[in-house]
């Protein structure tokens, strides 16, 4: 009886969890969605403590105590601009607890109920090499995102390696399936895996990290739902699976955004650079502009896309962006944001920062719906984006970044772009854009520049 | 192997759900979609709880109680930042 109560609360925060995502479809509804979710949260942890196989609650509190005090401090106190770390690492702890529960039920089959053994111990060894795998790649992706890692190796050793890694953990998985008493093989494929995950996250690149969170985060929700199946509990597998399909749509979205697949982001690969050198295509073309100079374009404009990139969050412009663009607007222009799907660090970074910044979200528009409009834009300011924005991705199929697509700035009347230097972006070419006839750079740090906008546009 | 076929099957209509839901996110919601569901997958907390508590094996507790730790916070840190990012996402006026 006991039992089947606990399973109808499993039911409940199944459908909780359903809705609750089905509220992130609209930035209306989203924040009802989440408060779903965390309720049904509740309901299934308040369920399971009436469990008859719980007999003990210290080690219980102890661990609810400790988990949420870190949890509310670094939900509450983590700064916005490093959400992209943050995320990372949340995906690692949620592979990492979903390894241990394997690690724990696989030593202790005892407080599982009935569940069939090859059952338990095919998707315990699955769940331990998805949940190791995505801690210590989580770590390293958070470790790359916070600048603390910057090495990126490539090459055929590396892809040797980490194939050996994966047949290794696959065949030891087999072996500790079919012969559950060696637990050596358990151990030994968790480390082999958690040695993988650090291997496939080494050579990824900053531009590159919105992939691998992304599948980070689709592998966080595989792991819960083998352990799902390790203990035959549906709400782990429902939870789980809508998880790993979230985050492989993302992951899918972001390696289309890029033109790549998901196999040369994680092996680091980038096209060979051919084609033009700096020299060719800045020699004697690029104009730069003084602040006053862009302020009398601006002042005319009638309509001003604002295109973000990285490095609008790396230089924390978003406030000043928010100043400008109002200004801009008391003026009488019609401002618009077009964001790329893989500007920033992680998927949706940019909406977030300008969020942070009031900036409302009906100013913001996707690729798709950005890119028909440019045409009849006075002035687009690009902040903080390279390669999103680079015509040789359209127009030369020679580039190392041919057909990725991009936002069609160049069609503009006028073009500014907000630059420290003429420092090529991730994919280590030079832009045209920066060179073409239609373009003002206005050097500098993002920040400053947009406050110098500022004060010229009030003078 | 009747109870593997039903959570299969079961593993198999939630990726749908999921497929079916998420492709209707719009881009403005990935990150608080990441860290949503990624409080969601924090579920493993379900498996910990059972682990720490069930006092069968000492190693399999202890390994229960780390279990406990991960999980819980990813649930309450995953839901709570993910409130605080959605809490600012405005229309006009």
């Amino acid at each position: 009886m006991q039992q089947n109560l606990v399973n109808a609360a499993y039911l409940v925060a199944s459908v909780l969890f359903i809705l609750g995502l089905k509220g992130l479809t609209s930035p209306r509804t989203a924040l009802r969605g989440n408060l779903l979710g965390a309720t049904g949260m509740l309901i299934a942890v308040t369920a399971t403590l009436l469990v008859r196989q719980i007999v003990s609650f210290e080690l219980i509190l102890v661990g609810i105590a400790i988990g949420s005090v870190v949890g509310v401090a670094a939900a509450l106190k983590v700064p916005l601009t490093t959400m992209p770390e943050l995320v990372a690492l949340f995906n690692g702890f949620g592979g990492g607890a979903s390894a241990l529960v394997a690690a724990a039920a696989v030593l202790s089959p005892a407080m599982i109920g009935d569940v069939a053994r090859i059952q338990m111990y095919t998707a315990g060894a699955a769940s331990a090499i998805i949940g190791a795998a995505t801690l210590t790649g989580s770590v390293i992706a958070w470790a790359k995102l916070q600048g603390m890692l910057s090495m990126q190796p490539r090459g055929g050793v590396l892809h040797t390696i980490n194939f050996v890694c994966i047949a290794g953990a696959l065949g030891l998985g087999i072996y500790y399936a079919l012969d559950p008493g060696a637990l050596w093989a358990f151990w030994t494929l968790i480390s082999v895996a958690a040695l993988y995950g650090v291997l496939f996250t080494v050579p990824v690149g900053g531009a590159d990290m919105p992939v691998v969170i992304a599948l980070l985060n689709s592998a966080s929700g595989l792991a819960a739902a083998s352990t799902g199946f390790v203990l035959s509990n549906n709400v782990l597998i429902i939870s789980g699976s809508l998880v790993g399909a979230s985050g492989f749509i993302l992951t899918e979205i972001m390696c289309r955004a890029m033109n790549r697949s998901l196999w040369d982001v994680l092996s680091g690969n980038l096209g060979d650079a051919i084609g033009s050198s700096d020299d060719d295509v800045y020699q004697g073309r690029v104009k730069s502009a003084s602040a006053d100079e862009a302020a009398l374009v601006l002042e005319a404009a009638r309509s001003v896309t604002i295109v973000p990139g990285y490095g609008m969050a790396v230089a924390q412009a978003q406030h000043a962006v928010r100043d400008l663009s109002r200004r801009l607007q008391k003026n009488g222009a019609r401002i618009r944001y077009g964001i790329h799907p893989v500007a920033g660090r992680m998927p949706g970074h940019m909406n977030v920062l300008l969020a942070e910044a009031d900036v409302p979200y009906d100013e913001l528009f996707d690729m798709d719906q950005i890119n028909p409009t440019f045409a009849q834009t006075d002035v687009v300011i690009v902040l903080g984006a390279n390669d999103v924005v680079n015509p040789a991705a359209r127009d030369d199929a020679n580039s190392p970044i041919a057909g990725m697509p991009i936002l069609d700035v160049d069609k503009a009347r006028t073009v500014m772009v907000v630059k420290r230097s003429l420092s090529p972006g991730f994919a280590g070419i030079p832009n045209r854009l920066f060179a073409a006839d239609n373009t003002l750079m206005l050097f500098g740090d993002g920040e400053k520049v947009v406050r110098d906008l500022l004060a010229a546009l009030d003078e | 192997m009747e109870a593997l076929i039903l959570s299969v099957t079961i593993f198999v209509l939630a990726v749908v759900i999921g497929f079916e839901i998420i492709t209707k996110i719009p881009p403005t919601l990935h990150t608080p979609l990441m860290s949503g569901s990624n409080a969601i997958s924090g579920i493993s907390v379900v498996g910990a709880l059972v682990a720490a508590g069930a006092g069968k094996d000492e190693l399999a507790a202890y390994i229960g109680l780390g279990a406990v730790i991960l999980a819980t916070i990813n649930v309450v840190g995953g839901f709570l930042v993910t409130h605080r990012m959605l809490s600012m996402f405005k229309r006009k006026n």
